[in-house]
């Protein structure tokens, strides 16, 4: 029987392309490949299953084992975050055309190649730079792949880090910065306040010194706390010839300042936020951004699309700028490397910024903070419970459950049979934080929602 | 029965930028309110001031704007034969199982017994690799092709530096034609790069792999078939060769359509070997990702895999991070649906199903070689060589251009205004003049690849009737051929509407300016 | 003012190679007339040209007389640089029409030809004025050609419409038994259009040659002697050890200080008597991958035995690795004793990590192969 992905499945298609080509046998055209190399065994997959109707089946009862977010109160957060997502978003990811393509011309692409100068475009706007690449696999690449730029033009091979950075998110930079000999980069981690939550400048300043290709920090950071001394660390960076890059969450940058104004050189990012879903962690992408200079422009590792002109004066196109620099252009002489990456949320997260507006970011960052923080006071008086930095934070916040007697894996079990997914346990990652859980509340969090959270506390702090 | 060619015009909207779009005041969405109102909650100088310039523009509107901009791509829905990135059909009923709650709004960070479904797909499919493999396990956290080279190039590092002699082994070994990505991950992860030239067998000699194996050996990193569609049938006393010299090797597998159900990496000797989900699986490109490098290796290797890695217990499926691992080369498990996409792919063809489209992907290209072949000025790579091409071939349009001036660029363009979309020309570096590599693979029929070289010889034909019609094309496009002189400089080039302005005002002032002193 | 472009036609060039012979210098001419040998040159500026018209309309052409260039101009600006000699044309109109077109000051010279033609254009610019050479001769191993006319004429107009960075390429031609390079000529810069007409400008393989020629710099030995080849490519090491190189020469390096500019082989073996621990540095020169031979006399037998076949290092241009068809290094000292250790598979260096793996041949370079 014909496979229906396969349109030439039939008797009298292969018959005539075999005719065509001369053979008789298809093994025939397996002649190069030896004998000797041929699998021992036959491929024991089982046959293929023809019917749709039988797959689907097969996959949603597994699927339907998950218990999801959307039928759970979720307050996970750290590096992944429910937002709702515009239906005009899913729309346009589901269309053919931006879903399954692969490589044009400038001029049959010539529609998605704008989705990404749009989404470029807006990004920029959002972040206060000029010059922003295609986006990479994630944040933590992001992040790498600029620190790695700062290392090639300082030439220097240190890069300081704040503690409370994402252990997710520093083991992927630790991958991008390790290497042999002249290609490592030492990754030094810089101390935390405790009172405060913010990078410990005194530590910092002991750290940054003339080996310092770059300073990373974070805002709001890992733990939810704003950096209110960001313009401080980008000076003590550029005083020691450093470069200054500042990871940020987009979505806060309605009511956040773009890290162009407090010194940033490099700003990278997610853009999950930005009207992906969560997709178990697949939803995850990283962006680039930096000043319209060379010196940065000619050290990017990604794709750019640029605005050009066609034959038709007048009329616009859309070209890759710097090509030559990607490995596809220079193989190993490349920056760094360059493959498929995330763009078709590229085009979804132009769709979210464009349905945002400036109004729209605005309206979310505010609700983001003023729910999250009236989350955090709630929560703190569920008895035992403390959240450590009440103030200055966005989105996300710490919890500290060590006066309750009880880990946060056994307060998060409890939540769990009554269909709330707690905080993300930063016991094991920050010991010194104690029994604490990073909580994350965002616009789709309700009044409802959090009383039901708090109610939840209640008992299990009193079981 | 139609005349040919088909009448065909990409849609032409003239969509001005989204940003050149709305009205002060419109709104695209409308986030919830706070629960209560707060005052100012952070920091004072941290507070934005200034509004980012975003467009405002109502909902219908982007909605159109972008359903516009989705009909001025061509995509697939035109005929693409886009060699070495194998693509096929992509069934639209993963994405129904993808975009389910259960997928869509799943949470990395989800207790392990809250996605038990998923983590068993995981496994499954995991197991799936490794029957077509020999591997002994697979991880999906690579976001593509490129990325799961990387993951190699690290577990390489790890590897060696477990055994002390990281210092000593510092040079990868690639052949010309390998996929670049392998030589830029192993620079990338600081090695040296040691690329052999592709010889007249149509691939690199045993005796150049030879000449530089040795104890500064730290891997092998090798298609095979690489483009071209030529086997190497060495491959096996290359991989004892760096072995013996205490290498590892890497089979990067972007060409496996051609031989799945045939080789397994593993009894040629392989150590680790790479698959893409979106290429070879039957989970679509969405342009460029979200992709999967799916990674496999040898249990000897398991342990420098990064984390974490999803095992069947007596009680379930779990996460259990990798002590002695690379730690991440990217957050979480990796583009999951991309998996569930190829799970489902997998099981709806099963092993008759994939050694079937092994079968009409190498029968289709080699029919298309009997056709090309037959067109005046298309000549194959190597064509000395006469055993059967696999999935894929190299060809070259070098005689033509030499004769007309038309390069296979111009035909590119030309073939686009016959709804035919680009063809692939070559990876760096080019080894044959003007080359292009079209791949068929078994998810087009038998008519489109005809119309296909139809379109081609076509093409080629008003080339030599009327060069100047196909160094100009295309002419039934969205827009019409870019000029590239501003893309690499700086004083013009613009990834943003806000450099564009910028300089665009700039030239303006100094234009006036001009005008003024003159 | 608006960039001219200086066009010469060296109308002879190319017409030896249907008739099997290896150029049209001197008597060959003759014989390839015999032979029946039609001109190529002016067919292919012509391409040229128009290509160049389609892209820059208003270029103005500053075209040498006659059959040398004005001939094969049509439509646009153009003004005609008279000939001054009478005769049939030889290659001191070429070098004239040259030298006058750098005085009144082109952009650009256009040139059709090959490594002959070629070899006078630099003999007479030099480094003075850019170059660039429509592909028509028998032999083009220089590196100032584009890949076909048409890509001559779209780099010339994109070089014109914005005159930016240029970069060197040796001019090389067979002479007596062997390539040599005869001279470095300025080009423009245009990546891979010069090799290639494509979507894409392909990255310059300078960067990679400096960084290639920093770590070969930093790996020297202050008690080793160093023999810097001739070429453009070992001229990075010279430039990253801050010393002048004879480019058509060789260079003895000792403790980062030049000892000998442009050595015979006489100073060459009086050195390795006194400095038997040395290393020869040497570079590819031209497209058909010739490490020099014959060419370069200085690097005799007998030097080669003294330096040792292991202490040979081979240095290239990716670029030129990639352009060998098929992928070897050919050489020819004439001494089979010299030239035994030298031969077969060897490590290639061609940036600062990398390397490429060759095989090298030795075979008369008489005999190397025509088109």
């Amino acid at each position: 029987m014909a496979h229906p992905y396969m349109p030439n499945s039939t008797p009298d298609a292969r018959a005539a392309m075999m005719r065509a080509a001369g053979v008789t046998d298809v093994d025939e055209l397996f002649e190069q490949i030896p004998a000797d190399h041929l699998a021992a065994e036959p491929i024991a997959l089982g046959d293929g299953v023809r019917a749709e109707a039988s797959v689907r089946r097969h996959v949603r009862r597994l699927l339907d084992r998950n218990d999801s977010c959307a039928e759970n109160l979720n307050f996970l957060g750290a590096g992944c975050w429910q937002h709702y997502v515009p239906a005009v978003c899913d729309e346009i990811a589901s269309r053919s055309e931006f879903l399954t393509p692969v490589w044009g011309t400038p001029s049959s692409d010539h529609g998605r190649n704008q989705a990404w100068f749009e989404y470029a475009s807006q990004l920029g706007e959002l972040v206060g730079m000029d010059f922003v690449g295609l986006p990479v696999y994630s944040w933590g690449a992001a992040a790498g792949h600029a620190i790695r730029m700062a290392a090639r033009m300082t030439g220097r091979r240190e890069v300081v880090v704040p503690a409370t950075l994402d252990p997710e998110r520093l083991a992927v930079i630790r991958t991008y910065c390790g290497g042999e000999g002249g290609e490592a980069i030492a990754v030094v981690v810089a101390r935390h306040d405790p009172d405060t939550g913010r990078l410990d400048l005194a530590d910092l300043e002991a750290k940054v010194g003339d080996a310092t290709a770059a300073v990373y920090l974070e805002t709001p950071n890992h733990l939810g706390v704003v950096e209110a001394d960001a313009a401080a660390v980008a000076r003590l960076a550029r005083g020691h010839g450093a470069e200054t890059i500042v990871g940020v969450d987009p979505i806060s940058l309605g009511v956040l300042k773009p890290p162009s104004e407090y010194g940033a050189d490099i700003t990278v990012g997610t853009t999950q936020p930005l009207g992906v879903h969560m997709n178990a962690g697949g939803g995850v992408g990283g962006f680039i951004a930096t000043r319209d200079e060379e010196r940065y422009a000619r050290e990017y590792p990604t794709l750019q699309v640029s605005l050009a002109d066609t034959r038709v004066p007048g009329e616009r196109a859309f070209g890759m700028t710097l090509f030559h620099q990607t490995s596809y252009g220079s193989r190993e002489e490349g920056n760094d490397w360059t493959g498929n990456s995330v763009y078709l949320w590229t085009v979804v997260n132009a769709v979210y910024m464009a349905l945002m507006g400036p109004r729209g970011f605005a309206d979310i960052g505010a609700t983001i903070a003023a729910n999250s923080a009236y989350a955090a006071r709630r929560i703190g008086t569920v008895p035992g419970v403390s959240v450590r930095w009440p103030s200055g934070f966005f989105k996300e916040f710490v919890v500290d459950f060590t006066a309750t007697g009880r880990t946060v894996a056994q307060v998060n079990a409890a939540l769990r049979a009554r269909g709330i997914f707690g905080g993300k346990d930063l016991s094991a990652d920050f010991p010194e934080l104690g029994q604490a859980a990073l909580y994350c509340v965002t616009e789709i969090h309700t009044a409802d929602d959090i009383t039901a959270l708090v109610s939840a506390l209640h008992e299990v702090v009193a079981a | 029965m139609n005349s040919f060619p088909r009448r065909y015009h990409a849609a032409v909207w003239d969509e001005p930028l989204i940003m050149e779009q709305g009205a002060p005041g419109r709104r695209g969405t409308v986030p919830p309110g706070p629960i209560e109102a707060a005052g100012d909650l952070l920091p004072e100088g941290m507070r934005r001031t200034t509004p980012p310039a975003l467009p405002e523009v109502a909902e219908p509107d982007v909605l159109r704007h972008y359903l516009r901009l989705s009909q001025q791509t061509m995509g697939m829905i035109g005929i693409s034969l886009f060699g070495t990135c194998t693509m096929k059909y992509n069934p639209r009923v993963g994405e129904l199982l993808a975009a389910r709650d259960q997928l869509a709004e799943i949470h990395p960070h989800q207790d392990d017994a809250a996605i038990q479904g998923l983590l068993e797909i995981v496994h499954e499919f995991d197991l799936m690799l490794r029957e077509l493999s020999g591997m002994g396990r697979f991880i999906f956290q690579a976001g593509g092709g490129a990325a799961a080279a990387y993951v190699h190039a690290c577990v390489t590092r790890a590897y060696h530096e477990s055994r002390g002699e990281l210092a000593q082994r510092r040079d990868v070994i690639t052949t010309a034609q390998a996929h670049p990505c392998n030589p830029a991950t192993a620079a990338a992860a600081g090695f040296n790069v040691i690329t052999l030239p592709v010889e007249r067998d149509g691939y690199p000699s045993l005796d150049a792999l030879r000449a530089v194996v040795g104890d500064g050996t730290a891997s092998l990193m090798i298609n095979n078939p690489d483009d071209m569609g030529i086997y190497n049938p060495h491959i096996k006393e290359w991989v004892d060769l760096v072995h013996e010299a205490g290498g590892l090797c890497f089979y990067d597998h972007a060409n496996f359509n051609g031989v799945m159900g045939r080789i397994r990496a593993a009894e040629l000797g392989f150590d680790a070997c790479m698959f893409m989900l979106h290429k070879t699986f039957g989970a679509p490109k969405g342009g460029g990702g979200p992709a999967v490098g799916a990674y496999g290796c040898t249990p000897e290797l398991e342990p420098f895999l990064p984390g974490p890695l999803v095992v069947r217990t007596d009680s379930g499926y779990e996460r259990r991070e990798n002590e002695a691992g690379v730690g991440r080369v990217r957050e979480f498990l990796g583009n999951l649906p991309q998996v569930v996409k190829a799970y489902s792919w997998t099981l709806a063809m099963g092993a008759d199903g994939i050694r079937e489209a092994a079968d009409i992907s190498v029968l289709a290209n080699n029919y298309m070689e009997t056709r090309l072949l037959a067109i005046p000025g298309v000549t194959k790579s190597f064509d000395h060589l006469t055993a059967r091409r696999l999935e894929m071939t190299r060809y070259s349009l070098g005689e033509y251009t030499e004769e007309t001036g038309v390069t296979a660029v111009d035909v590119q363009n030309r073939m686009t205004d016959y709804g035919v979309d680009a063809f692939w020309l070559s990876h760096e570096p080019w080894i044959v003049p003007e080359p292009f590599t079209p791949e068929a693979g078994e998810g087009w029929s038998k008519e489109d690849i005809d119309y296909w070289i139809d379109v081609l010889a076509h093409v080629m034909e008003e080339g030599r009737t009327d060069p100047e019609l196909v160094r100009s094309a295309p002419h039934n496009q969205v827009v019409a051929q870019i000029d590239t002189a501003s893309l690499d400089d700086p004083a013009r080039w613009a990834t943003t509407w806000r450099a564009y302005r910028r300089k665009n005002e700039r030239e303006n002032e100094r234009q006036n300016e001009r005008e003024v002193t003159a | 003012m608006t960039p001219r472009l200086g066009l010469v036609v060296n109308p002879i060039a190319g017409m030896g190679g249907r008739v099997g012979l290896h150029g049209t210098d001197g008597p060959a001419l003759e014989a390839a007339i015999r032979r029946g040998a039609v001109a190529v040159a002016p067919h292919r500026a012509r391409r040229a040209l128009e290509r160049l018209r389609a892209l820059a309309p208003d270029v103005p052409v500053l075209a040498a007389e006659g059959p040398l260039g004005g001939d094969h101009v049509t439509g646009g600006v153009a003004e005609i640089l008279p000939r001054t000699r009478t005769g049939p044309t030889t290659a001191e109109d070429t070098r004239e029409a040259v030298r006058r077109m750098a005085d009144a000051g082109v952009a650009l010279v256009l040139f059709a030809g090959g490594d002959g033609t070629a070899r006078d254009v630099v003999e007479a610019a030099g480094t003075s004025v850019p170059v660039l050479g429509v592909p028509s001769g028998v032999k083009m191993h220089s590196g100032v050609f584009a890949t076909g006319p048409e890509a001559a004429g779209e780099t010339a107009a994109r070089f014109l419409a914005r005159p930016g960075a240029c970069r060197d390429a040796e001019v090389v031609d067979l002479a007596g038994d062997g390539p040599r390079v005869f001279g470095v000529a300025r080009v423009p810069d245009a990546g891979s259009a010069l090799q290639r007409a494509k979507a894409f400008t392909a990255r310059s393989g300078d960067a990679d040659l400096a960084a290639l020629g920093r770590e070969v710099a930093g790996e020297m030995r202050d008690d080793r002697l160093y023999l810097l080849g001739p070429g453009t490519t070992v001229a990075h090491v010279n430039a990253a050890l801050g010393l002048p190189a004879s480019l058509l020469g060789v260079d003895a390096v000792l403790g980062g200080r030049l000892v000998t500019e442009d050595a015979s082989e006489t100073e060459l073996l009086a050195l390795l008597a006194e400095h038997p621990a040395a290393t020869l540095v040497l570079g590819v020169v031209g497209g058909q991958g010739f490490l020099l031979g014959r060419g370069n006399q200085q690097l005799s037998a007998t030097v080669l035995d003294a330096v040792g076949a292991g202490h040979i290092e081979i240095l290239a241009d990716r670029g030129k690795v990639a352009a060998l068809d098929p992928p070897v290094l050919r050489i020819d000292v004439g001494d089979e004793h010299a030239t035994a250790p030298i031969t077969g598979y060897r490590k290639v260096r061609t940036g600062r990590g990398r390397s490429t793996v060759l095989r090298i041949v030795a075979e008369g370079l008489s005999r190397s192969p025509g088109p």
